[in-house]
């Protein structure tokens, strides 16, 4: 019995679990809690399924950046009070759960004709990693998927850029239009006191 | 793996587990009394010689106090944030290589819990953590003060973690292993923080940020914040934040001495060669720890603007500065060779950005004086 | 080494748990969650076909799924921030402004 198969065993259920215990938390702190306890099991199990990059990747930036940039938002606008979590529609849960069985039969039967269910990843994934993970990742990055890389690192800027922009808190256009046009003659305008930001881009 | 193996692994993390509770238990005694030389007091002298006992009758103390819950507190997040805070730093120090090793039983035992193939970054990820045990306790404590300062943490810890990361990439780039172990191995000949100074002062004050010590301790700020985070916090629970604090600046320093001060690396004598480097490895951590009790008797507490305002607009462009100066020396010689013209271009480019970042850093600086208002 | 149907049962059950999230929570930020645990699932299909196949090509764009869930999470975040800002609520079944 390998030590991946015990890790995938005992990572598994407990990533399942965190996910299920995620969607029936009602209060949005525990839910994120329950969110990171999945995403780091499922972290290991890159580990085990050779990615260590990603493991760490995994780590960094979803419990590390983005769980900690929800936990932030969560507390700064104080939206921690329960949920209901009462379905309005009537016999939706039956449905979903009918069809939730009927998508597990399609996935099994998929996964039956797609790659049978003995399917072992054959031996030898260490040549494709040839010296090292990161630097046959790194390598594959920046001569294949150079152009992609570009664009993500793009996106990245765009995003944080936005972020900024949308979560500025703006002061009413009348208002400051009206203090302009009261005050016209001052040779130089200094530069208003920036207030300190409320909220950093992360990204 | 045999079960020697697994035995001598075990032992090890006992060890590592001990050696850091009472490195923490002497560092708050050793801090209590620099600070206390510094302001020409005499600090703590009852307990033990010269009060060296200090923080062990503090931690009994603690231990036998009641543990108070506020009944606002949101429980279970309550009790397992202070594990949470200190789990990280434990584990950070798992890819840490302390010495070289001996030969116990015919095999040989290194000086590290576990060699990981991306040891740089389980540091990174580690102390990305560390801000998990003090944004939950802020939030679960069920009170103002505490929340306050968790929100500040967060932001704060986010923030600085990217100069962090981007002094470690400096640092990753110029010795080309994401090993502990080979990065100090390439640190034969001269180590890292010669030619990687910019990122060494980087890290060293994001490594402040990231432990909330003085100067940038605003999480607890006692004068807005009462404690911070932990002000609903007694008894053992409050133990174990203030032992995580001490333990987040040992691994630190650990970690700075590691990837810029050849970590174990020393001049030492042929004879009990396995102790030497450890004394090496303690002897420059207890060199940072000094220099950080040092800062934090001198600054005063930054304000929480100007503490976002130095993160993002002077530590992170110059961080980025450093990564691409960093990558021009290692790949611009392999690429047009070592003709003069380029090195003498190149110096230049560097030069009018440093400049450029300096003059409008400054311009800053007036206009902020300029304009008082 | 694990068998590749029981890393996809996996995350199918992962990606659906996600999907069942971002129908039925009312928390906007939890349905941000949600859609994280969906993202969370294609990565490990495509680093489990990574090692299936014998080619980092699956992890090189389970990178690209993180970095774009990264922006993603940056602008979405700021969107529910400005909608709690006008609308004092992040109560999504409350955001309806485009429904009549």
């Amino acid at each position: 019995m390998a030590a991946d198969w015990i890790v995938f065993w005992v990572c598994a259920p407990i990533s399942i679990g965190s996910a299920i215990a995620m969607l029936l938390q009602r209060n949005a702190v525990h839910a994120a809690l329950f969110l990171i306890v999945n995403l780091f099991t499922v972290a290991v199990l890159y580990l085990v399924l050779g990615a260590p990059f990603l493991f760490a990747v995994q780590i960094i930036v979803y419990a590390g950046a983005i769980m900690v940039l929800f936990l932030f938002v969560i507390m700064l606008l104080g939206v921690d009070r329960e949920e209901r979590l009462v379905e309005r529609l009537r016999g939706q849960r039956t449905a979903a759960i009918l069809l939730g069985l009927g998508v597990v039969g399609e996935v099994v039967f998929a996964i039956r004709a797609g790659v049978g269910f003995s399917t072992r990843a054959p031996a030898g994934f260490g040549a494709a990693n040839g010296g090292g993970n990161p630097q046959a990742l790194g390598r594959l990055l920046f001569r294949a998927y150079f152009l992609p890389f570009e664009v993500t690192s793009i996106l990245l800027m765009v995003a944080a850029v936005a972020a900024m922009v949308l979560a500025r808190r703006r002061e009413r256009p009348v208002a400051s239009a009206e203090r302009r046009a009261q005050e016209p003659i001052e040779p130089s305008e200094p530069s208003e006191p920036s207030e300190p930001r409320e909220e950093e881009p992360v990204g | 793996m045999d079960w020697l193996d697994w035995l001598l692994l075990a032992a090890r993390v006992v060890v590592v587990f001990f050696v850091l509770l009472l490195s923490v238990i002497l560092l708050v005694w050793v801090e209590r009394k620099v600070v206390a030389d510094m302001q020409t007091r005499k600090g703590p002298m009852r307990a033990g010689p010269r009060g060296v006992l200090v923080s062990l009758a503090d931690g009994i103390k603690l231990f036998f106090k009641e543990g108070i819950t506020p009944a606002l507190a949101d429980r279970p997040v309550y009790l397992i944030a202070p594990i949470v805070s200190m789990l990280p730093a434990f584990l950070a120090f798992a890819v840490i290589p302390f010495g070289t090793g001996v030969t116990l039983f015919g095999r040989r035992v290194p000086f590290q819990i576990a060699d990981l193939n991306v040891g740089i970054l389980w540091v990174l990820a580690m102390s990305s953590m560390m801000v998990y045990g003090i944004v939950l306790a802020g939030w679960s404590s069920g009170s103002n003060y505490p929340l306050l300062g968790s929100i500040r943490s967060s932001a704060q810890m986010i923030s600085y973690e990217v100069g962090m990361a981007l002094a470690l990439v400096s640092v990753l780039m110029y010795s080309g292993h994401l090993r502990m172990t080979q990065i100090v191995a390439a640190q034969d000949r001269v180590w890292n923080v010669v030619p990687q100074l910019p990122a060494f002062v980087i890290y060293l004050i994001a490594g402040l940020a990231e432990t909330n010590r003085p100067p940038f301790d605003l999480p607890e700020a006692e004068t807005e914040l009462v404690a911070g985070y932990h002000t609903e916090y007694s008894g053992i629970k409050f133990a174990m934040f203030y032992l995580a604090e001490y333990l987040n600046t040992v691994t630190v320093a650990a970690i700075a001495t590691t990837l810029f001060l050849g970590g174990w690396r020393g001049p030492h004598p042929e004879h009990l060669a396995w102790l030497w480097p450890i004394l090496w490895f303690v002897v420059k951590v207890l060199a940072i720890i000094y220099a950080y009790i040092w800062i934090r008797a001198t600054l005063p507490r930054f304000r929480y603007d100007r503490l976002m305002a130095f993160g993002w607009k002077v530590l992170i462009p110059f961080g980025l500065v450093w990564v691409l100066a960093t990558g021009a020396v290692i790949v611009l010689p392999d690429v047009y060779g070592r003709r003069p013209v380029v090195i003498g271009a190149a110096a230049v480019l560097a030069v009018v950005l440093l400049l450029s970042l300096l003059w409008s850093a400054l311009a800053r600086r007036r206009e902020t004086v300029e304009a008082p208002s | 080494m694990i068998r590749l149907p029981l890393v996809l049962f996996f995350s199918a059950v992962l990606f659906s748990a996600g999907v069942y999230g971002v129908l039925a929570r009312r928390n906007a930020v939890l349905v941000l969650m949600s859609i994280e645990l969906m993202l969370n699932a294609v990565n490990v299909n495509l680093i489990a076909f990574s090692q299936a196949l014998h080619d980092l090509t699956g992890q090189a764009f389970a990178l690209f799924v993180i970095a774009v869930a990264a922006a993603e999470v940056g602008i979405g975040l700021a969107i529910v921030i400005l909608i709690y800002r006008n609308r004092e609520t992040i109560n999504i079944d409350e955001v309806n402004l485009l429904k009549w």
